[in-house]
């Protein structure tokens, strides 16, 4: 499904990402775990297109078109979703509306019909129960005035409304209590299809005790210094980065 | 690269057309003799000659005003033309009897002045540069009582109630502006809405532009009777010209006990190139009486015009009056805008709410200006101030001039002002989740309008939404 072959991308005059190879294949869960400041949320951002960042060199192949020609909004309704680590507030606009719009949007881009207020009102009472959303959320402006845990949860929900191929969750564990956790973990879990996959940028190891990952990935210095399978999660867990850090030349 | 917040091309004015009828256009120039001509053309009776001349003598005396925030190159009141119509106008019996140029013109611009407005209720009067072309739905209104005409009509049908109140709320002496329009007005809508009567239309007035080097000058008088309500619309295009035409125009609105006026605006009068060049002076005096327990409520959606000068105003006269101002003013390319509004607290218990939103883009700048004047009697009197501004690119400006004058100290006055900025990270947002730049945009500044737009009739909120989509396309890239 993507195919990242030694991606080089900065922001400025910094370089970020030094090199990064990565595989994901339909139905995988990857998590791509490092310390802070390794280029995890830029992976996630590069990804999804954001225009902060110049790739210098390598490719990212999705689908089997080069992700990198197309535009961020080009790239969602091809079925990239990433949920943000700070999700953005647009005062004034209902959640509803600009769900129901950005659901149209990648509607339109398939060739299909725009589903009117009342069809999307009936899509939407089934994902709110997916992670234990109130109605009423959905008539509030869009992450205004949300909580920490409420922001996350919405953005799940953006997950759970647009049906990505694709999605790539950037710390979405950051600032979570331990029953948003679950319900976040519980609503990738159920998202989770043969046919699409799942890359969970984090920083600590407690958010996969719920999201079980297929390959771990550690980041460091804006390259992937060690990959394996779950079990690397436990490890860095118990022993931390450094291990990995100075042999990597870090 | 991080800044994708850089113009594009500004999508073209879609209503910068011109119409090809014959005109009657007086020479240009402004001298007595220009004030008598207006007159006579329009077979006025002598008081309101006498009081067009009392006008003009008032303005020669004054001087153009220059403490707003606006600027532009010195205007030769002198080489206007004060007066131009469409020659086919002749007294209109019915709307057959008009020129079919001009009903194609209405037609392109979205105002039907067929029968088909019969289904969304709503009356409409248009005006084509000096004159009123046509007024629908005029039966229906009668039914009721209700008076909905031009000005000039109102002049020769209903002359006791245009002596009566003309004047009243926005009188000559008023300022440059309104002397001048007071000398050399053409025409306009006349609303008079009868005791106890809840006008059953919406009421809808279409200014146009059409004829170079012309200005418009439409005096606008609605009078609300003891408990009646009306709700008015105005809406205004002209043709893209490269020479600045100036429009200075008059609104007084009165609202005796118990009634309630909404009057909403959509000004999308022509902006000038991104260069500055060309595009429409728009100075204006709108303000309005609120007697006992009466209601006057202002929304404005100010899109165009190269300046716009303007400053919607209540006079809270009768107790328990109550004024409103909802304002969207949008500035892009070199426009600028100096709009606000003025709420004079008199009688007792009356309350005043303003909320304005300034947009600026490309090099636009946008100023807020606005006075709460509570006097000595006015016991209990209330104003909430709420003005916001949006600023969408790095070279454009945003300036508030809030005044407060208070004279009695049992008022309460709460203001609210915020600042903010259109990011990157809110349109990268929208575009992560399938939505184009263009569409993020206008999703963002919609939400950030959503108080003012909600107070528009419903027909209009979407439109005027789509405008302003229209009139940000092309500031952000």
């Amino acid at each position: 499904m993507l195919t990242i072959t030694n991606l080089h991308a900065s922001a400025g005059s910094k370089e970020i990402l030094k090199g990064i190879s990565l595989t994901v294949k339909a139905g995988e869960v990857h998590a791509i775990m490092g310390p802070n400041g390794s280029g995890k949320s830029t992976l996630a951002q590069v990804i999804a297109g954001h225009p902060g960042y110049d790739v210098t060199s390598g490719s990212i192949e999705y689908e089997g078109q080069d992700l990198l020609e197309l535009d961020a909004e080009e790239r969602a309704q091809q079925g990239v979703f990433l949920a943000f680590q700070y999700p953005v507030e647009i005062p004034g606009v209902t959640n509803a509306y600009f769900l129901r719009a950005a659901y149209n949007e990648i509607r339109k881009a398939h060739g299909e019909e725009e589903a009117d207020p009342i069809e999307f009102l009936d899509i939407m009472e089934e994902k709110l129960k997916l992670v234990e959303m109130d109605a009423s959320m959905m008539q509030r402006s869009v992450n205004a005035g949300f909580s920490g845990g409420e922001k996350k949860r919405n953005e799940i929900l953006q997950m759970a409304v647009l049906a990505p191929k694709l999605a790539v969750l950037d710390e979405t564990d950051s600032g979570l209590d331990i029953d948003a956790l679950r319900i976040v973990a519980e609503g990738v879990n159920k998202l989770k299809r043969p046919t699409n996959a799942t890359i969970v940028v984090t920083h600590y190891q407690r958010l996969l005790n719920y999201i079980i990952p297929d390959h771990v990935h550690v980041l460091a210095g804006g390259k992937i210094v060690k990959s394996g399978g779950k079990e690397l999660a436990h490890e860095l867990e118990a022993k931390g980065y450094d291990w990995l850090l100075e042999p990597a030349g870090v | 690269m991080s800044s994708s917040i850089e113009a594009l091309v500004n999508k073209e004015y879609a209503y910068g057309f011109v119409t090809d009828v014959e005109s009657d256009t007086i020479p240009v120039g402004l001298t007595e003799d220009t004030v008598r001509l207006i007159s006579a053309k329009k077979n006025e009776p002598q008081w309101l000659l006498d009081w067009r001349l009392k006008a003009f003598r008032r303005w020669q005396s004054m001087t153009e005003p220059h403490w707003s925030n606006v600027s532009y190159p010195p205007i030769d009141y002198q080489a206007q033309t004060y007066y131009s119509a469409p020659k086919s106008v002749k007294p209109l019996q019915s709307l057959a009897d008009v020129d079919p140029e001009l009903l194609k013109t209405y037609e392109k611009l979205g105002i039907s002045l067929t029968e088909q407005k019969r289904l969304n209720g709503i009356a409409v009067d248009a005006i084509f540069d000096s004159v009123s072309v046509g007024t629908t739905m005029k039966t229906e209104l009668e039914k009721v009582g209700v008076i909905f005409c031009s000005f000039g009509e109102a002049v020769q049908h209903h002359p006791e109630l245009v002596q009566k109140y003309l004047g009243s709320v926005v009188p000559y002496s008023d300022n440059f502006f309104a002397a001048l329009n007071s000398a050399v007005f053409s025409d306009g809508s006349f609303v008079y809405v009868p005791k106890g009567v809840k006008c059953p239309l919406e009421l809808s007035t279409y200014f146009r532009i059409n004829a170079a080097n012309t200005g418009q000058f439409e005096r606008t008088l609605i009078v609300a009777d003891e408990g009646a309500s009306v709700s008015y619309l105005e809406g205004c295009t002209a043709p893209k010209r490269d020479e600045n035409q100036l429009h200075a125009a008059v609104v007084e609105i009165i609202a005796l006990d118990r009634s309630s006026v909404k009057y909403s605006t959509v000004q999308n009068w022509y902006a000038g190139d991104k260069n500055g060049v060309g595009g429409i002076y728009n100075f204006v005096t709108k303000r309005g009486k609120a007697m006992t327990d009466a209601k006057i409520s202002w929304t404005q959606v100010e899109t165009g015009s190269a300046i716009t000068w303007k400053y919607p105003s209540v006079i809270l006269q009768g107790d328990n009056s109550v004024g409103e101002f909802y304002s969207v003013a949008v500035v892009n390319g070199m426009q600028q805008a100096d709009t606000g509004t003025k709420m004079i607290h008199i009688g007792r218990n009356t309350k005043s709410t303003i909320i304005s939103k300034g947009i600026s883009a490309g090099k636009g700048q946008n100023s807020y200006r606005g006075q709460v004047k509570v006097l000595p009697k006015a016991e209990g009197a209330r104003n909430y101030t709420q003005c916001d501004s949006m600023l969408i690119g790095n070279a454009c400006g945003a300036h508030t001039f809030p005044y407060i004058e208070i004279a009695n100290n049992t008022a309460t006055l709460e203001h609210e002002a915020s600042t903010s900025k259109i990011g990157e990270d809110q349109i990268f947002y929208c575009k992560a989740r399938g939505l184009n730049a263009e569409h993020a945009i206008s999703l963002i500044v919609a939400g950030f309008c959503k108080e003012v737009f909600k107070e528009l009739p419903m027909e209009f909120a979407l439109e005027a939404q789509q405008l302003l989509g229209i009139s940000l396309e092309g500031s952000v890239g």
